[in-house]
């Protein structure tokens, strides 16, 4: 064997390891956390945790449920304010822009994608927190729910593209208007992607702390209403966290893993869908 | 007053339809679509000239000539679907039963002269809902289910598809989608269907199918057929068209145009020297 091509051997013998182990710490990474969380927040998790408020520092039992309802609730108002903007707004983009208009209307999309969600927690709290002088669960459902308007809008887009144009052609071949096209043959066409895409969206806005921080707040107790301050998942995770006592460690264990894997399940499910036989080939 | 069609276009139309004798449209009467002095612009870029013709009642009219003449844009005037491409623009005038076609609603002008496709183009949706979708957003007062049935007869295929009707429409081979395309155009009672190289993308058993089909349908509805081959139009169709570079070159009933052509560069082509 040459010495180049015993060079040439170790190189790619290199690359290749080197690769393989990169990717095997891409992957580890994610059970690693799973891991450490089972271990350390799994013994917490038990029918209190989700039913029991939490209790003073020296008690033991206890749980979040009031956490777990805020960020439910949370959530809800995200996706009832979020979803239909980010849907709509993919529609233009897709259906109806063309050139300039949707290059800013895709631009700016992507940079709200970008903005940091403690920038977004701050616009909030300027836009709806101090005008009604009250941090609340609305403001925290407003956070998040701008937070799922980019993922959203420009995920359904891009399934909208993907339906083919011959499609369209033969709707608006039998008469079809540019709208009656659009709801009975695109969206139908692409809803599996669509619906995956609002799932993401949600997934990815579950976990959020930053947002929540000056628009829900926290609370200890049950919230008495959407206009008052509530506990959140992610929140409770940071108050917990930092507080000196092990038992609320132990509890921010129990809330992170209760969170990934709600995020998980979410992501499984809509791969799940999304996978299950796409109805339009592509041509 | 079929009968009349053959003897008033040979009469009308001297052999070589040239933009000077446009003027010379055939007698209105047994025509379903007349197209006059039809120049069509992409933007800037000129595709069709001075195009003038006739589209017989009950009778298969083809289009032919080479790739990029301006037969498929010529076919997609006749129901306005050029209107989707941003920058198509035309003038000239084109009636459907004496009305200007342009100045009329689009989607109903769409449900009176429907449209098949070069390949085929089923919704994701069931054989049934396929059919039934133009009845529905017409929301026609047909009873849904029977207009269903007999668009597939007319289409030769339901024998094929009775037993599953609720399966996916992609779950028929080409060939049936094929036709289940033409039975979703039938289904709303088009007056004029338009097949844009509908074998195209076909192998020659289907191809042969949907030919036999298209001339048992000249008996409900007209027909125009852009094609780019050539035995095609001479098997199926009453009067063909040449076109070449934008240009109407003859325009004449099928066995003349093939036994007798009246342009040198019509017989070049039939004669297979370009194209």
């Amino acid at each position: 064997m040459s010495p180049r091509l015993r060079w040439r051997k170790f190189v790619s013998g290199f690359m290749l390891t080197m690769t393989g182990v990169c990717a095997l710490v891409a992957v580890s990474v994610l059970f690693l956390i799973l891991g450490y969380l089972a271990i350390h927040g799994g013994a917490s998790i038990n029918w209190n945790f989700f039913t029991k408020l939490p209790v003073p520092v020296g008690e033991t039992g206890g749980g979040l449920a009031n956490a777990i309802l805020g960020s439910a609730k949370m959530l809800l108002l995200a996706t009832i304010f979020g979803v239909p903007i980010g849907f709509f707004g993919a529609i233009y983009l897709a259906e109806f822009s063309t050139g300039s208009i949707a290059f800013v209307v895709r631009y700016a999309a992507d940079l709200l994608n970008g903005v940091p969600s403690i920038v977004i927690g701050i616009f909030a709290y300027s836009l709806v927190v101090q005008p009604f002088k009250h941090y609340s669960t609305l403001a925290g459902g407003f956070a998040l729910g701008l937070m799922m308007i980019p993922i959203t809008l420009r995920s359904t887009e891009e399934f909208l593209r993907g339906v083919p144009n011959p499609l369209r052609e033969a709707a608006m071949a039998l008469g079809a208007s540019k709208w009656k096209t659009i709801a009975t043959v695109i969206v139908p066409a692409a809803y599996r992607g669509i619906l995956t895409a609002i799932l993401l969206a949600f997934a990815r806005v579950a976990g959020e702390t930053a947002p929540l921080l000056f628009t829900a707040l926290g609370n200890q107790f049950w919230s008495p209403g959407w206009t008052h301050p509530t506990a959140s998942l992610p929140v409770m995770i940071y108050t917990y966290a930092l507080a000196p006592y092990d038992d609320w460690h132990r509890q921010a264990w129990a809330a992170g893993l209760v969170l990934l894997v709600l995020i998980l399940v979410i992501n499984i499910v809509a791969r799940a869908i999304l996978s299950r036989g796409i109805a339009v080939p592509r041509s | 007053m079929q009968a009349s069609v053959r003897p008033v276009l040979s009469v009308n139309l001297p052999p070589i339809a040239t933009s000077a004798s446009a003027r010379e449209t055939p007698e209105a009467l047994s025509m379903r679509m007349t197209i006059s002095k039809l120049n069509f612009f992409y933007g800037a870029k000129q595709t069709l000239f001075d195009v003038s013709m006739g589209i017989a009642v009950n009778k298969v009219t083809s289009l032919i000539g080479p790739s990029g003449c301006g037969k498929s844009t010529l076919l997609r005037t006749f129901n306005r679907m050029y209107e989707t491409v941003r920058g198509a623009r035309l003038d000239g005038e084109i009636l459907l039963d004496g009305q200007n076609i342009l100045g009329q609603d689009v989607t109903s002008l769409r449900r009176r002269v429907g449209m098949v496709f070069q390949r085929p183009n089923p919704f994701p949706k069931s054989i049934f809902e396929n059919v039934a979708y133009g009845l529905k957003i017409n929301g026609s007062k047909l009873p849904i289910s029977e207009a269903v049935e007999k668009s597939l007869r007319h289409a030769a295929l339901w024998d094929e598809v009775k037993d599953h009707l609720h399966k996916s429409a992609y779950e028929l081979s080409g060939g049936q989608q094929q036709r289940l395309c033409i039975a979703r155009a039938l289904a709303v009672e088009p007056e004029v269907l338009l097949l844009d190289e509908p074998c195209s993308a076909l192998d020659p058993i289907s191809t042969a199918k949907i030919e036999e089909l298209l001339v048992q349908l000249k008996d409900i509805c007209t027909i125009t057929i852009v094609t780019h081959n050539m035995q095609q139009a001479a098997r199926v169709s009453d009067f063909t068209a040449f076109l070449l570079t934008g240009q109407l070159i003859e325009f004449r009933p099928t066995p003349q145009l093939f036994t007798t052509p009246g342009d040198p560069r019509t017989e070049a082509y039939i004669t297979g020297r370009f194209g």
